[in-house]
């Protein structure tokens, strides 16, 4: 059996601003992790809503959560209820779009964000309780709580990568939680997710940066 | 791990210890947090449940949309001055609970218990039953644990969200756990928590997810109320021993069933049950004008 919730503190928690922890608190931690994931402040935030999301987001502060999250903000920050005027100060362009498309989860929202000529998308779903599963980013397929520090690293897809990126973790005595490799077609670009136990140092991601198969390293943490 | 509420019974039975012993030992495990840690986050969290009790029951709340607030205060005034006709805990658990599901809908700060919608149950039941039982901080802490412990089971073996599996996902779940919680907290057995929170799910199987205009709001409010009743109805049937013919995790695998064959119109859409009512439909276009969505 595959455990979807680990701690007591996914039952009862979050801490949080009403009034859905699906519809407000799990909007709010995907669009954290997005923020994360883009590493800069984004000038523009499209949010496509699937689902009960495109149904009932303006009711539950779905839009003001989703949006407050790409803003840095927590489950808990009284700023979410502002977060639209918070935006228009931040210079922070945004736009709600609610799909017809039926999802696979009833609670799904693809989030483009953008600045300059940077962009990303992200898929992530809320699945209940405030906890949320990144699906896909920028392509690729892959499953991501937002729970635990991570590394995001986007590799050419040939041996040695793994292998690399694990040698420097364990040089450093990082223990790895969890991992998962994924790629959009043989041969060219792929994915790695690493969950790790403890933060994982600007000195580090450096290091793993000069893997001559590395391109990308992104790390998110708690 | 224990992965079910049967294992997490023969747990506690086989080490002799509560149901809240059990998960407080295995969260410390699971995220290698010291005992000390782990209480005092569950502390923050039932600080935060506490002050919104009080602000529910002392401030008039009222939501953005107006639908609700001020529920929560009436019926805790109404104790006050008449008797009530189903007993004084009974009553004080549901004005509780309807507090912090009104202060929830007013976009204030709640902890989700297992989510924002059900809310109130667990903190409405608790502190309700704390007026009867006197518990110290310590035992308040453990009833968080015991409803997580069961939560958890329910999250890892079902549903928890409306979305997926209806209102008995939800205020279902919450129940269910304070029920079991209120157990041990008046000193019943693990295997009692158990019979409460299976008891409890049975009598809320079904419950779909109507919500009015699609937000947490009507009738989300007076089943968190609802929600107490049954929470307390079923530890007290439990305490007499009385025992569910259904095993609990039974129990908890037919309401993820029933939650699979609703509709999508009962699962959070604001689509069907009360939402579509000619009153339910005429306040979504009060709010937000006429159209499909909620825009």
């Amino acid at each position: 059996m595959k455990m979807k919730y680990r701690s007591v503190f996914d039952i009862i928690g979050p801490v949080m601003i009403g009034p859905s922890s699906s519809h407000t608190a799990g909007a709010a931690r995907i669009g954290l992790v997005a923020r994360q994931m883009f590493r800069r402040s984004p000038s523009r935030a499209v949010f496509h809503l699937y689902g009960s999301f495109a149904k009932t987001y303006r009711g539950h502060g779905t839009d003001a959560a989703l949006l407050g999250g790409v803003l840095g903000f927590d489950t808990s920050d009284e700023r979410i209820r502002t977060s639209r005027q918070e935006a228009d100060k931040e210079g922070l362009q945004y736009e709600f779009i609610e799909e017809d498309e039926v999802s696979l989860h009833p609670n799904t929202v693809m989030i483009e964000l953008s600045e300059g000529e940077e962009t990303m998308t992200l898929e992530g779903i809320s699945i209940g309780g405030g906890k949320v599963d990144i699906t896909k980013w920028n392509g690729f397929d892959l499953h991501l709580s937002g729970n635990h520090p991570a590394l995001l690293i986007v590799h050419e897809d040939r041996y040695g990568a793994v292998a690399a990126v694990a040698d420097i973790l364990a040089d450093a005595e990082v223990n790895i939680g969890q991992m998962q490799v994924s790629r959009k077609e043989k041969g060219k670009e792929a994915l790695m997710v690493i969950e790790v136990d403890q933060n994982v140092s600007a000195g580090l991601i450096q290091k793993m940066e000069q893997v001559p198969q590395c391109r990308q390293v992104t790390k998110i943490h708690e | 791990m224990f992965r079910n509420a049967e294992e997490l019974v023969q747990k506690a039975e086989k080490e002799g210890i509560p149901i809240s012993e059990v998960m407080i030992l295995q969260e410390m495990e699971a995220q290698n947090k010291t005992r000390e840690s782990v209480m005092e986050q569950m502390e923050r969290n039932l600080s935060v449940m506490e002050r919104a009790v009080e602000r529910g029951i002392l401030d008039t709340v009222q939501s953005v949309t107006g639908l609700t607030g001020g529920d929560g205060k009436k019926l805790h005034e109404y104790r006050m001055i008449r008797e009530p006709l189903s007993g004084d805990t009974m009553l004080d658990a549901a004005a509780k609970a309807m507090a912090v599901n009104e202060v929830n809908a007013a976009m204030g700060t709640i902890c989700a218990t297992p989510t924002a919608g059900a809310s109130g149950v667990v903190p409405g039941t608790l502190f309700a039953v704390k007026e009867k039982l006197n518990p110290d901080r310590e035992a308040m802490i453990r009833f968080l644990f015991v409803s997580g412990a069961f939560g958890f089971v329910v999250a890892n073996n079902a549903v928890i969200s409306g979305a997926a599996g209806g209102c008995q996902a939800e205020v279902g779940s919450a129940a269910g756990m304070a029920s079991a919680a209120i157990v041990e907290m008046a000193g019943g057995t693990p295997r009692q928590s158990a019979q409460a929170m299976a008891m409890t799910l049975k009598n809320m199987l079904g419950l779909v997810c109507d919500p009015v205009a699609g937000l947490v709001e009507v009738p989300c409010v007076k089943r968190n109320a609802g929600g107490t009743a049954q929470a307390l109805l079923a530890a007290d049937m439990a305490l007499a021993g009385i025992e569910s013919r259904i095993p609990c995790d039974e129990v908890i695998d037919a309401m993820y069933r029933i939650g699979q064959n609703m509709p999508t119109s009962l699962r959070e859409t604001g689509e069907g049950g009360l939402a579509a009512t000619p009153t339910g439909r005429r306040w979504k276009e009060e709010l937000f004008g006429a159209g499909n969505g909620v825009r």
